[in-house]
């Protein structure tokens, strides 16, 4: 319990401190959304500063940061200048739908990882396990943005794919099952994409972790007791190689939010990342903050499960 | 193979790579910057070691695209006229690493020819000498923002490390911070901050510095690592005993020890910064036209049209490929080869 309240404390520590950090790099950008208004003469000087004042653009940095501060621990960040409505709102929408692409990918990354982790792990340094090491390494090699590149150009090319946006234009007209396929096969495809992209990296974490328990004097001793392959494997093998694993999820779990940027960009599915990429470029500033304050959250979160599930998990970490 | 065999396969690799980048003015046959606005889109140039009537040819020789004129995605050619390739020919000057001025070329053919052998872009540029040029611009970007974060990396590292108690606490803590963002997303934000119409170059410095302060984390976890375990090591506290000053024993013994971390690092973090420049480039968030790099390349692939019509745009991508692959060796290699001297 004690160990739970000090991992909280930390990872609360560790937000204030991304947040100030942040907020303090984007506001002491030079110039705010406003700035192109005052190039424009059918606007007055005076509606621009009416409008900076309106949104406390004129205010010391110390009391602007107080003002946002409070307002996100009340769920509001903020307004968007761009889309004219409150950040909360838009980010959510967006949110939703980079953890459905993210949370499908994952899940498609673990559900491989695992097995073949295993596999390569069981026959280790026969000729399956150094396809495998081939494989990831080639994958490691390609740049995701070329990865995503080439996908985008499959679907454009073959049709069999649709390119871009999460539904087609006819989706309010269809019934609830075709809504959901509809969703499926634009998810197919960034999915796809992102669990190519994280699967070789996980797939060197299993393999690696498996093989050093495999090599430990007591799955020795179960295989001499004659115990199943299969359950060695699964029984005592596995749960003993899970810390890495765990901690791995967790960071997994973390990025579900910063990982998709390119993707989503690239094969335009409407999550976050598109959305931040817009609101830099038009300095819509608590959006970019939203963003990244959202995404911190989410590593911060996704660390701090890893931990608390370890501490679960394993009894070593407990007895520290 | 072993490690050592591969690291000197790697490094040879690398070297040969990148002397074609530092020496891109000598390489590329044109200027990034000129523009034929009458062969937009032109396919990869084939050399041609035979002329039409099937006789071999000592010097090969290539043939213009048919017709002139905005003649997107025309593949006839007019073999009528043969145009020579030419070696160590005189055309647009360049400076090789902003010194040295010439003007001689590798290879090129005379005027009315058109040698693209990567395909030419949008404005009739010539992809293969853009590739070239724009890695110089890549390539910097990484080695700086590399030599940035592992220089912040080893002083924190090596304070941190050898300090320990508060010191190291904090230090410690700072960068928690700085790996709990998510550093893509930080960089943006970072970017968002920097005014948008600057000069290219400083621009692509402030990008630059912000990579490499925002990595420094990671180096110093693992310098402060390495230095944790070095000044606990036999003959550091032995010198430390005979009176040795702090300065002395980090100079002498502890830093070191953290070589071929720092090393390894350095050729992991390379190409990671390089990516990351690509990437910031092909969002429209770094370093912009007329300035080639290799995101601006890869960046026109945004256009549908451009995507689906043209292949070649693909082929500045395709080289980024074995570039990584010899720089994940090497690093893999020299990992290894470390772990193998201080067992």
């Amino acid at each position: 319990m004690k160990y739970c309240a000090r991992r909280l404390f930390h990872a609360t520590l560790l937000l204030l401190g991304v947040s100030i950090l942040s907020f303090v790099i984007l506001q002491l950008a030079p110039g705010d959304f406003f700035s192109p208004l005052r190039l424009n003469p059918q606007i007055s000087s005076r509606t621009v500063t009416g409008l900076r004042s309106q949104y406390g653009l004129d205010r010391p940095l110390p009391v602007r940061y107080g003002h946002w501060l409070r307002a996100v621990l009340q769920g509001d960040l903020g307004p968007s200048f761009a889309y004219n409505s409150p950040v909360t709102p838009l980010l959510a929408i967006r949110t939703r739908n980079t953890i459905l692409l993210t949370g499908t990918s994952m899940l498609l990354a673990w559900i491989l990882a695992i097995p073949l982790g295993i596999c390569c792990a069981v026959h280790r340094g026969k000729w399956g396990d150094r396809a495998g090491g081939a494989v990831t390494s080639a994958l490691l090699t390609v740049p995701d943005l070329v990865l995503f590149l080439v996908l985008l150009l499959l679907a454009v090319r073959t049709g069999w794919f649709p390119t871009g946006g999460m539904v087609s234009a006819s989706f309010g007209d269809l019934n609830l099952w075709n809504k959901v396929k509809d969703i499926a096969e634009h998810l197919f495809l960034p999915a796809f994409g992102l669990a190519i992209a994280t699967l070789p990296t996980l797939l060197r974490h299993v393999r690696s972790a498996m093989i050093e328990v495999l090599e430990a004097p007591f799955i020795r001793a179960a295989r001499a007791h004659g115990i199943a392959e299969r359950r060695v494997l699964l029984r005592y093998a596995l749960p003993v190689a899970a810390s890495p694993l765990i901690s791995l999820f967790g960071f997994s779990l973390g990025t579900m939010l910063s990982a998709s940027l390119l993707v989503e960009v690239i094969l335009s599915w409407p999550g976050i990342g598109p959305l931040l990429v817009e609101a830099i470029l038009a300095k819509d500033v608590y959006v970019v903050m939203g963003a990244v304050m959202l995404s911190s959250v989410f590593l911060v979160a996704g660390n701090l499960f890893a931990d608390l599930m370890l501490f679960a998990a394993d009894p070593r970490i407990r007895v520290e | 193979m072993t490690h050592k065999q591969k690291l000197v396969g790697a490094l040879v690799l690398l070297a040969a790579f990148q002397s074609f980048i530092l020496f891109a003015g000598f390489f590329a046959p044109y200027d990034f910057a000129t523009q034929d606005r009458e062969r937009p889109f032109a396919p990869p140039t084939t050399l041609h070691f035979m002329d039409a009537r099937g006789n071999v040819l000592i010097r090969p020789v290539i043939y213009n695209l048919a017709g002139s004129g905005p003649s997107v995605g025309v593949s006839q050619t007019d073999s009528e006229h043969p145009y020579p390739v030419h070696f160590f020919v005189r055309g647009a000057p360049y400076k090789i690493a902003g010194v040295f001025a010439s003007n001689m070329h590798l290879f090129g053919v005379e005027a009315p020819g058109h040698i693209f052998l990567m395909g030419s872009d949008a404005y009739g540029r010539d992809q293969f000498s853009r590739f070239l040029f724009g890695g110089q611009i890549s390539m910097l970007a990484g080695l700086i923002a590399a030599i940035l974060s592992v220089s912040i990396g080893i002083i924190v590292g090596g304070i941190a490390g050898f300090y320990g108690g508060w010191v190291d606490e904090l230090l410690m803590r700072g960068g928690e911070l700085f790996l709990a963002l998510p550093w893509l997303y930080l960089l943006f934000a970072v970017r968002a901050a920097l005014p948008l119409h600057i000069s290219q170059w400083e621009l692509f410095l402030l990008l630059v510095s912000v990579m490499g302060l925002i990595g420094w984390a990671r180096p110093a976890r693992l310098i402060r690592g390495v230095v944790l375990s070095a000044k606990q090591r036999n003959f550091v506290v032995a010198a430390r005993g005979f009176g040795a000053s702090d300065a002395y024993l980090l100079r002498r013994h502890v830093l070191p020890q953290t070589y071929g971390v720092l090393l390894t690092q350095m050729t992991l973090l390379i190409p990671q910064y390089v990516l990351a420049e690509v990437t910031l480039t092909f969002l429209g968030l770094g370093v912009g036209e007329p300035l080639p790099s290799w995101g601006s390349l890869l960046s026109s692939l945004q256009q549908y049209y451009v995507l689906s019509s043209y292949w070649w745009m693909f082929l500045p991508a395709l080289f980024l490929i074995p570039l990584f692959l010899v720089f994940y060796t090497a690093a893999d290699a020299l990992q290894e080869l470390h772990k193998s001297v201080t067992l």
